[in-house]
């Protein structure tokens, strides 16, 4: 079953002034539990798909659903609402806030859901365990390593236990050691339940997912390969 | 962790910043305390020095015109009288809505007789409360207490030849002279002053009094509301407010309370665009995170009140600080600027209103930039999707 379906959607910027087309007439279904890599260019339309995704940026037309729900009819607060329940975000650029530590940032989501404080702490201190950083909870990012910086990114994302992980190029910081370790860690967590979405442009780190999207001129490209074979 | 501990987080990381706003909160509420103080504290000393000085509303019989002067101050009215003032009048105004204001009330007959030989000017009052509207008077003796002693005028003394502890026979007893007043330049120099009962008698008017003086409390009383009241309950006198010292009181506080409003109003202005200013850099510097919080499900209102909470956390500390500051300033300025006798007392109500309105301001200063932040699209904010 899709948990995932973009179906023909297109997103074109700049519509009045001078039109681009960064994603025309894009199909796109992902099943639950699925470990999907999406590859391309620069500029191809990549991001476009993941903030599409990322209920970040609606799209010109065409229909989005998670699990079912057609996200862009929500409003502006529910949108947040789904963007907390059913995603986690992890980004190439950290994007941790450098005054709160290790568990405070991976506290986040939670703090915006309003679970009590005691809660909190025990769901970030699991998370953070889960990534392996039981033991730098209390650090700044400033005091963590790239990968372990990457790694509090990820806790927060899983947090709130959500069904869908979108990653944008979440070892294009890292060195290839780190950056395997973050995927086997993707791998884990798909084997507990989450789906992945993950942007690349490392074909290595494609090659580790359950498929790979290509994607090339804002078209998703007919031509689905099964990573199993790429990799075989 | 709750959205407060965001803002309480962040206030600390950027804290040179949020000191700098917080000092331009406390130096506008601080001025403004300080010159509420100052203005408060003016009022009420010239209103304390108003009810020294004496009278302030004079009441006379409704009649037609003829100019008097009385104790110096301009009276109307006084002498052909249509219908004479009774001395029950003088209860009455103590039934007007404002009666907790009148702190003297002094009936007097005024009129001349024979006395010694002489021709005297005789004043009958009420010696208690004509003490209470003549503060100023300087008694070689004391003031009198009873229909039995009479006090003499400067001059009347030495045309009667009569001192403290001599005696004059008036209205056929004999009276003992109390008291002497010291020259001031009034109509009480040249009079003998008797009780109004032993007046009435010896001028053959009985319950007649010819003219009643009020002192009003001046802290914060309201004259003219009086006067209308005592016109109200005395239909048949004419109530005038001693116009010169009114309208005095009311130029000094009014110009100093002016000024003092005009100089809060633009130091609070100055400060709330310190606050604005430093919660747009603020906003502006924090666009990631804004990102972040709003890519990790933050709704637009609660991003908001993280800022909004921020604001008013600095603008609370800047309202105590100001507050504290200035009215320490005021305290410590009062004698210098204002020529202030008496402390200023300290003020909870001047306080609980300065942190309100620093609150107040906290909120205006803040609400821009939390709005601007609530609207953050994420997308653009994280730059990178």
């Amino acid at each position: 079953m899709s948990l995932v379906e973009l179906h023909a959607v297109s997103k074109i910027y700049n519509h009045s002034v001078a039109p681009v087309c960064a994603l025309a007439d894009a199909t796109l279904q992902i099943a639950e539990r699925e470990f999907v890599a999406l590859m391309g260019p620069s500029g191809s339309g990549k991001s476009t798909i993941l903030s599409i995704l990322g209920a970040m940026n609606p799209p010109t037309s065409g229909r989005v659903t998670v699990d079912g729900l057609g996200i862009y009819s929500l409003s502006v607060e529910r949108l947040a609402d789904f963007r907390r329940e059913y995603l986690g975000f992890v980004f190439q650029q950290l994007f941790l806030v450098p005054y709160l530590t290790a568990l405070e940032n991976v506290m986040l989501p939670l703090a915006a859901a309003g679970i009590a404080n005691k809660r909190q702490r025990e769901m970030a201190n699991d998370a953070l365990s889960r990534v392996g950083l039981d033991d730098k909870t209390h650090r700044l990012p400033a005091d963590l390593s790239g990968g372990e910086q990457q790694r509090v990114a990820i806790a927060r994302a899983i947090v709130n236990a959500p069904p869908l992980l979108l990653a944008d190029e979440p070892t294009g910081c890292l060195d290839s050691r780190t950056g395997r370790d973050i995927i086997d860690l993707f791998h884990r967590l798909r084997d507990d339940g989450l789906t992945v979405f993950l942007v690349t442009h490392d074909a290595a780190v494609a090659a580790r997912a359950d498929r790979i999207v290509h994607v090339q001129d804002g078209r998703v490209l007919d031509g689905v390969v099964a990573a199993d074979s790429l990799s075989a | 962790m709750q959205l407060r501990d965001i803002a309480w987080a962040s206030l600390k990381r950027r804290r040179g910043r949020f000191v700098f706003a917080l000092a331009a909160v406390a130096l506008g509420i601080g001025t403004v305390v300080a010159l509420v103080s100052l203005s408060r504290a003016m009022r009420a000393e010239v209103g304390d020095e108003l009810d020294r000085f004496g009278a302030n509303i004079v009441i006379t019989p409704k009649a037609r015109s003829l100019d008097v002067a009385y104790g110096g101050l301009a009276v109307a009215g006084l002498t052909v009288d249509v219908e004479e003032l009774q001395t029950k009048d003088a209860d009455t105004i103590r039934t007007i809505p404002n009666q907790r204001n009148v702190s003297a009330v002094a009936p007097k007959l005024v009129g001349t007789m024979e006395l010694e030989g002489q021709h005297a000017l005789l004043i009958g009052v009420r010696f208690k409360d004509e003490g209470g509207v003549k503060s100023w008077w300087k008694i070689d003796g004391r003031l009198a207490r009873n229909a039995g002693e009479v006090m003499l005028g400067s001059e009347a003394s030495q045309s009667l030849r009569k001192r403290k502890g001599d005696r004059i026979s008036l209205a056929g007893e004999p009276r003992e002279v109390v008291g002497v007043i010291a020259p001031n330049g009034s109509l009480d120099d040249q009079a003998v002053l008797t009780d109004l009962g032993v007046a009435q008698q010896a001028l053959g008017k009985p319950d007649t009094v010819t003219m009643i003086e009020v002192s009003a409390l001046c802290r914060g009383c309201p004259i003219e509301d009086m006067v209308s009241q005592m016109a109200t309950v005395l239909p048949h006198a004419r109530v005038a407010p001693i116009r010169q010292a009114v309208a005095a009181r009311e130029r000094a506080v009014l110009q100093f309370s002016r000024f003092a409003y005009a100089v809060s109003a633009i130091v609070l202005l100055v400060g709330t665009v310190v606050v604005l200013t430093t919660m747009m850099a603020s906003v502006a510097e924090r666009t990631q995170e804004i990102g972040i919080l709003r890519a990790v499900g933050y709704r637009r209102t609660q991003v908001a009140r993280v800022i909004l909470f921020e604001a008013l956390a600095v603008n609370l500390a800047g309202g105590i600080a100001g507050w504290l500051a200035g009215f320490a300033a005021s305290r410590a300025l009062g004698p210098a600027m204002a020529q202030l006798t008496t402390p200023i007392p300290f003020d909870f109500s001047l306080g609980a209103a300065a942190i309100l309105t620093a609150l107040v301001l906290g909120a205006a200063g803040g609400s821009y930039p939390a709005i601007r932040a609530a609207r953050m699209d994420p997308a653009h904010a994280l730059r990178h999707l």
